[in-house]
Order: C-alpha cells, then sequence, then structure tokens
C-alpha cells in the first residue's frame, strides 16, 4: 500500500544546531503513528515541516506517493493535511465560528459554514456552541475547535501535536474515541506526544527520535512505558528513592479561606481555597490551566496581595500582608510556571539571577552593596549540586536549555533552605533525566522536614511526587486526598468540575 | 433660538465632528490590527499642507484632498517600515512622525502662509439648500457624507468580510495567525496605510473646508484627540461616531460661547474643554474594565516570524 506521508532524509538546520538529521519514516493510510521523543528531539521542527510552516534543507516528502514541497500552511491544507497545535492557535475575542472561518482557506458563507459545523459536531459527537467567545471557553472545549478547524476541511492526515498535555483523563478518553472513528473513515494520525501510556492505548506504530535522528522504530502496543522511554532519552531510567522512609511532622503551611480576583483580562478568581501541608510532605495541586493556578502562585509567592482575602500562615506566623521579599527571607521560596521572564531574566547571567531570589537568605545584597564574589560562589555551588550544564556562574541564563535554567531555578531556591517552597510546572517542558532529578531534590527537600506545594497539569508526576493533592477548578479547591488508592476518575471529574456537579451547586446557591 | 441658529449650531457640530471621526476611524482600524500608530497628529498636519498646496496651485480642491491621502499615507509608509520591518519601538516612533509632520509641514507651508483657496464646497446643488432643513441636510462638504459613509464602511468590513476578519485576528493573535498562515506584516502595512490617507483626508479638512488658508500647527492637536477617541470608542466605529459628535458638540461650544460673549470664564478655559474632555474620557475608560478587554491583544506589540 502506498504510504499516506514518506519523509526520506529530511534534514534541517538551525544556526549552531542541527534540528532533523536524515530522518525517514513513513505514515499509512489510516494509521495512528506516533512520533516520540524528548523535549528539543526535534518533534516540533518535522511537524512545521509537514505542515509548511519550515522548510527542510535537504530530503523529500511524498504524499499519497507523490512527491510534493510544502511551501505554507495554505499549500498543507490544500494537501490535505490539518494540524492541531499544541499552543492553540486560537483568538481569545472572537467566537468560535470566527475562529473556524480563520484557519479555513475558503470559507463559505457564515450560515453555509455554520451548518457545516454542526454537522462536523454532531457527526463526531462534540459539544460546542458555535457563538460563544472563545476566552469564555475552557482548555478542552478550545482544543475542540483546532479539531473542528481541522475536520471540516475533511483531512487526510491529521498532526496532532501533544494534544492531551491540557485535558482531563475523561477528555483525553473522548478525544482517543475520535481519533479511533478518523481512522476507520481512513485518516491517517501523526501524533505527538511524550506520554507513552497514551501511545500504547493508541497508536500502531511509532517512531522515536532522539537529537533529531531517528534512533528507533517499534509497534508501541508490544513494548512497555519503560522501554519506550528508555529509547527516547538512549539510557536507563532512574527510580525515584527517599519516599517511603520520610515522616511526617507538624503543620507547617496552612492556607485558609483565601479569596482573589482574576488576572484581567481573562483570568480566574480564587473562591475561598484553603488546604494546609505538614513537615515532610509534598502536597499537589492538580486541575487544567487556566483554572486559577496562575493566581494562586502568584497570591502564595507574595506577588499580588492587593484584594487578597483569607490568610496564609507558616509555622503559626501570619505572611497574608508580607511582600516576595519578605516571604522568602522568612523562608517560603516559590518558583513560577514561565522560566524565562518570570523565574528567571534571560539576559542576565546565572550569578545576577541568582543574587536576585536568594539576597535576602543567602545575605549576597546586604546593606544594599551586592557581594559578587559570594553571589558567584552561591551560583557555582547550585550549578555543581544540580549538575546544571553551563560554561559556569557567568552564563546569560538565557543560553541555558530550559532543562537545565529550571534545574538552575530549583537549586538557587532550594539550596536556600527554605521551610516551605511552592512550584508550578517544576517540570514543564524538561528532558526526563532533568525532570526526575528536581523531582528527587524535591523529595529530598521534604525529607530534611521541609513542606513543597507542587502545582501541575500533569498528573503523573503529581501521583508519582506527592502524598496528598487537590483539584481546582474554576478558582475552587478540592478537598485534599491522599494519593494512596486515589481514584483517577474522580480526580477527572474534579478536573472538569464545570460539567459535573460543580454547577448544579452554583446553580443552586445562586437561587438560595 | 430661531430655527438658522440652530441649524448653524447643527452644521457646525458636524464640522468640528468630521476631521475626528475620519482620523479615528483610520486609527482605529491601525489599532484593530494591532499596531498603536500615535503619528496622527502629523499625519494630519502633513495632509492639510499639502491638500491645501495642490488645491492652489491646480484651483482643483478635490485634488488636492485627493494629494492629501497620498502625502500622509507615504508618511505612514515610513512609520511602518520602521515599526513593522525593523521594528522599532512604536509609541516612540509614532512620536517621532508627530514631530516630523509638525516640522516638515511648516516648511511646506512656509510660502502658502497668507493665501487663500477656493474651498471644498457642498456637492449637492445649492436649491437643495435654500430652506433650513435642507441646508441640514444637503448643504456639507463632501467630507461630512464621506465621514458616515466611512462609519459604516469599517463596521461592516470588520464585522462582515473577511478581510476585515483576517485584519482582526492579526491584533487578537499575531502568531496565531502566523501559524495559521496570514501575512501578518502585509495586513499591518496595510493598515497602516489605510489609517495614513485617512489622517491626510481629515487634516485637509482643516485647510480646504474650515480654514480655506494654511497656517502652522493648523490641526491644533486634534489628532490626539482623535486617538483618544478611539479608546473611547471601544475600538467600535459605532462609537466612533458618536464620540466625534460629541466632541463636536464641545467644540461648538466653546465656539458658540465666544461668539455670544460669554465670559464667565476666561477664553483660554474654552478652548482648552475639548482636550480637558479628553484626559477626563481616558482616565475614566482607564479605570472602567470594559477598556481594557475591548483592545486588541497585541497592540502596541512588534512581530517577528518564529525562525
Amino acid at each position: 500500500m502506498t504510504p499516506r506521508l514518506q519523509l526520506s532524509g529530511i534534514t534541517k538546520r538551525f544556526p549552531g544546531v542541527v534540528a532533523n538529521e536524515a530522518v525517514s519514516f513513513s505514515v499509512a493510510p489510516g494509521e495512528i503513528h506516533a512520533l516520540l521523543g524528548e523535549n528539543g528531539a526535534g518533534k516540533s521542527t518535522l511537524v512545521k515541516i509537514i505542515y509548511g510552516v519550515q522548510k527542510a534543507d535537504e530530503g523529500t516528502i511524498a504524499f499519497d506517493g507523490q512527491p510534493v514541497s510544502i511551501g505554507s500552511p495554505k499549500e498543507a491544507r490544500a494537501l490535505g493535511i490539518g494540524m492541531v497545535f499544541q499552543h492553540f492557535s486560537l483568538f481569545e475575542a472572537m467566537t468560535v465560528l470566527e475562529n473556524i472561518a480563520l484557519g479555513m482557506d475558503h470559507p463559505p458563507p457564515r450560515r453555509e459554514l455554520e451548518a457545516k459545523v454542526r454537522e462536523v459536531l454532531k457527526t463526531y459527537d462534540l459539544a460546542l456552541d458555535p457563538h460563544r467567545d472563545v476566552h469564555t471557553l475552557s482548555v478542552g472545549e478550545r482544543q475542540r475547535i483546532e479539531i473542528v478547524r481541522a475536520l471540516i476541511q475533511s483531512p487526510k492526515l491529521l498532526i496532532m501535536d501533544e494534544p492531551t498535555s491540557v485535558l482531563t483523563p475523561q477528555e483525553v478518553e473522548k478525544l482517543f474515541t475520535i481519533l479511533r472513528q478518523l481512522k476507520r473513515e481512513g485518516c491517517s494520525i501523526l501524533y505527538i506526544s511524550h506520554k507513552l501510556h497514551e501511545i500504547q492505548a493508541l497508536c500502531d506504530g511509532a517512531t522515536i527520535l532522539r537529537g533529531g535522528k531517528v534512533v528507533g522504530t517499534c509497534d508501541p502496543t508490544r513494548e512497555s512505558p519503560r522501554s519506550m522511554a528508555e529509547m527516547m532519552i538512549g539510557g536507563s531510567l532512574k527510580d525515584l528513592s527517599g519516599k517511603d522512609n520520610c515522616v511526617y511532622g507538624e503543620e507547617r503551611f496552612a492556607v485558609s479561606h483565601l479569596s482573589a480576583p482574576g488576572e484581567p483580562p481573562f483570568g480566574t478568581s480564587l473562591k475561598d481555597i484553603s488546604f494546609s501541608v505538614r513537615s515532610g510532605e509534598i502536597f499537589g495541586i492538580a486541575g487544567v490551566a487556566g483554572n486559577g493556578q496562575n493566581e494562586l502562585l502568584s497570591v502564595l509567592s507574595g506577588e499580588r496581595s492587593d484584594d487578597v482575602d483569607g490568610s496564609i500562615r507558616m509555622d503559626g506566623r501570619e505572611l497574608t500582608e508580607l511582600g516576595v521579599g519578605a516571604r522568602r527571607r522568612a523562608g517560603l521560596a516559590s518558583v513560577p510556571e514561565e522560566r524565562n521572564g518570570h523565574a528567571a531574566v534571560p539576559t542576565m547571567t546565572l550569578t545576577d539571577n541568582a543574587i536576585l531570589s536568594a539576597r535576602g537568605p543567602k545575605a549576597l545584597a546586604s546593606g544594599g552593596i551586592l557581594r559578587t564574589g559570594q553571589a558567584r560562589d552561591y551560583a557555582k555551588s547550585v550549578i555543581d549540586a544540580f549538575s546544571v550544564k553551563a560554561v559556569g556562574p557567568q552564563a546569560l541564563a538565557g543560553s541555558l536549555s530550559g532543562g537545565n535554567l529550571q534545574k538552575f531555578i530549583m537549586g538557587r531556591e532550594i539550596m536556600t533552605a527554605p521551610a516551605v517552597l511552592v512550584v508550578s510546572q517544576p517540570t514543564w517542558g524538561v528532558d526526563a533525566g532533568a525532570a526526575g532529578f528536581i523531582r528527587q531534590a524535591m523529595i529530598d527537600l521534604v525529607d530534611k522536614g521541609a513542606s513543597v506545594v507542587v502545582v501541575s497539569q500533569d498528573l503523573d508526576e503529581l501521583l508519582e511526587l506527592c502524598d496528598r493533592l487537590a483539584v481546582i477548578n474554576e478558582g475552587r479547591l478540592s478537598e485534599a486526598m491522599d494519593v494512596e488508592g486515589i481514584s483517577i476518575d474522580r480526580i477527572g471529574l474534579l478536573m472538569g468540575g464545570v460539567h459535573g456537579e460543580t454547577r448544579g451547586d452554583q446553580a443552586r446557591e445562586s437561587a438560595a | 433660538m430661531n430655527i438658522d441658529l440652530l441649524v448653524a449650531i447643527l452644521m457646525t457640530i458636524a464640522g468640528a465632528a468630521t476631521p475626528l471621526l475620519i482620523a479615528a476611524l483610520g486609527e482605529l482600524v491601525v489599532e484593530k490590527s494591532g499596531v498603536l500608530n500615535l503619528g496622527v497628529e502629523g499625519m494630519m498636519l502633513i495632509g492639510a499642507v499639502t491638500g491645501f498646496a495642490i488645491a492652489v496651485s491646480t484651483g482643483i480642491p478635490a485634488l488636492g484632498a485627493l494629494g492629501a491621502m497620498i502625502a500622509a499615507a507615504l508618511a505612514s509608509a515610513i512609520f511602518a517600515f520602521l515599526t513593522l520591518s525593523l521594528m522599532a519601538n512604536q509609541v516612540a516612533t509614532g512620536l517621532a512622525l508627530t514631530i516630523f509632520g509638525t516640522g516638515v509641514s511648516a516648511l511646506i507651508g512656509a510660502p502658502f502662509v497668507g493665501i487663500t483657496t477656493s474651498t471644498l464646497g457642498p456637492i449637492f446643488p445649492a436649491a437643495l439648500a435654500n430652506d433650513p432643513i435642507g441646508r441640514l441636510i444637503f448643504g456639507h462638504s463632501p467630507l461630512v457624507y464621506i465621514g458616515l459613509i466611512l462609519t459604516f464602511a469599517v463596521w461592516w468590513f470588520l464585522k462582515h468580510s473577511r478581510a476585515g476578519l483576517i485584519l482582526r485576528a492579526v491584533g487578537e493573535s499575531d502568531s496565531a495567525a502566523h501559524a495559521i498562515g496570514y501575512p501578518v506584516l502585509k495586513v499591518r502595512y496595510l493598515a497602516v496605510l489605510f489609517g495614513g490617507a485617512m489622517a491626510g483626508l481629515a487634516g485637509s479638512y482643516y485647510s480646504l473646508v474650515l480654514t480655506p488658508m494654511w497656517a502652522e500647527r493648523l490641526t491644533a492637536g486634534r489628532g490626539w484627540i482623535a486617538i483618544a477617541l478611539v479608546v473611547f470608542a471601544s475600538w467600535r466605529p459605532g462609537r466612533v461616531l458618536l464620540g466625534a459628535y460629541l466632541f463636536g458638540l464641545v467644540i461648538t461650544m466653546e465656539l458658540q460661547a465666544k461668539a455670544a460673549g460669554f465670559n464667565m470664564f476666561a477664553p483660554e478655559f474654552l478652548a482648552a474643554l475639548p482636550y480637558l474632555a479628553t484626559i477626563a474620557v481616558l482616565a475614566v475608560i482607564s479605570v472602567a474594565k470594559r477598556g481594557g478587554v475591548a483592545a486588541p491583544a497585541c497592540l502596541g506589540k512588534p512581530f517577528r516570524a518564529a525562525a
């Protein structure tokens, strides 16, 4: 059978790096083919080449047996290639229908388009109101727009870039049902992910990339997630250690009845959030992006203290009124989600970045004068202790890879020996080796009696790392649950709260 | 108050509002594409002086209006090249454009000071405008009608045309628009050129209709009011129309008060009224949250296509 898509010897070079080197593989009609690899393995560049966003330096692409040159997304769509982006290419202030029209080259008139959209929604049993503004929709609903956008053009090949990283377990199941239906209809799917159990459940074949090269192909149904992971990282996987022998102590960090307005323009407000963390405990906050995680983190770190109701206490001490610097000096360290520009200044050196957050606890700037020598030593010690790959403390933060910068940022906080560490997405976009290292560092920290709060969208990470977790949805936090013996179904329902019981409760509340 | 006076006042309002309306509609389209061009005042001055110079040399005011649009569009092309292609700071470049326009218009206009020209008169036959009501409907300069038509056209373009949808998309999320495959920079170039042409047309209204002569800084800061109007209107053409006529009313009040010998306040205070109103409007808008939500999300941010 002629392959739907065949890549031969695709090479793409950027100044200083080879993103793809002689990549060849093929996808059969009606096949769901996984493209596996760590961040930076060259998956994104490869799909951008297939979708015409970038041009390969060498190599050929054949579609349905015909050699093609794809110069733009438009040409890709004309061939029958659809794409669902990882970072949605949606327009927040516009309606669903307008967004779909923008994704098409020759959209029919409004009424016709709406009829067509409704037809697609019905065929694939998708719930979506075409007239809603995008900013009012949940992440899952937004992804449905992207999917409808692709499906309405009856693609022969659908590229999905990390589609499940923002979905609840139930939404993932729903997505898989749609993808299997497409497969039955003969559509090929190129599925990019690093979630191995999903690939096992869904895909017929897999191509594994490492460092821009194809390092193997496999039949996911015959592999274990562990064996695929080891192919991906090209080494053996280390297990986390030290988790079992820790003892919980006194309550260290307590948040009660915390409320705060959302960040404009489309933020989520926090509503009556309460939880407490004991010494020696890692507490997880799960949830789909955009449910108040950013707001919660900035309130806990002290970045926002206006309009905040409720209290934040550490070891019995009231922190609510304190700013970021005072909280750090008191022993509350925090790491926000965005590495570049929020946790670190990309254009400053690692030494300077160390001073920015550790100046209080490490006395790197006492009396208003920078102690550059001590700061350099401190940055150096972080680099050594966290095996950060950098030319030295004088390296610019922006020159480090995501994983290495994240290790440095985490190290910078952890080595001040905080009593409480609050982190958001500690391993987002970080390679498996560095992710394991970072998780281990957090475990080691709580072993010494500290408390850690981890906000993450990666449920697997939380289940592996945390002792207890709670789910945030629409700015409300569920009650905390012990991770041992937890029900994934229940977490999933809590994550998608709006569609379950919460809405009924809210309606009753407002009616009362 | 007799009907003749009332009609005269209403016509003054329309006259004062029209250049604000046209310039603001142009700026609205520019901002909807995600570009903030603060050079409206400068482009209006360039339009005013070019229009006047052409009208004087050829004796055809309509040709002057056309030339005004072309000249101001050329000035906006400089802005577009600096901010879009070279990614210069939009605010600073816009301010520089205003300073440039002020200077260059004074230079071009120096030989024309003190000369008058024939105006861009009413387009309808004078017979229609004999009685007061007829005058109110048919007695305006063509630009008044163009302003009204333009309001509708811009609204329709943004709301119902595919090109308008793409333009809004580029202003909402340039990266998403680029990922789907729309030419972000081209769209923005075209929007900036349109904004320039409209600012030029609005400028020519001062030198060809309101006062058929040229003086330095003829537009007297009205370009800034036009920019404020866009914010005031939450980027909606219908509200720009409303706002422009409201400002027209304030400006007319100033003129009428002076004419009536009303001297409770210093005349300088009355002259400052429209600008005070601008500041008040902007202050109120920035407090009210709606203004923040209505602004195009990428307004003023440079766009660099990812390699």
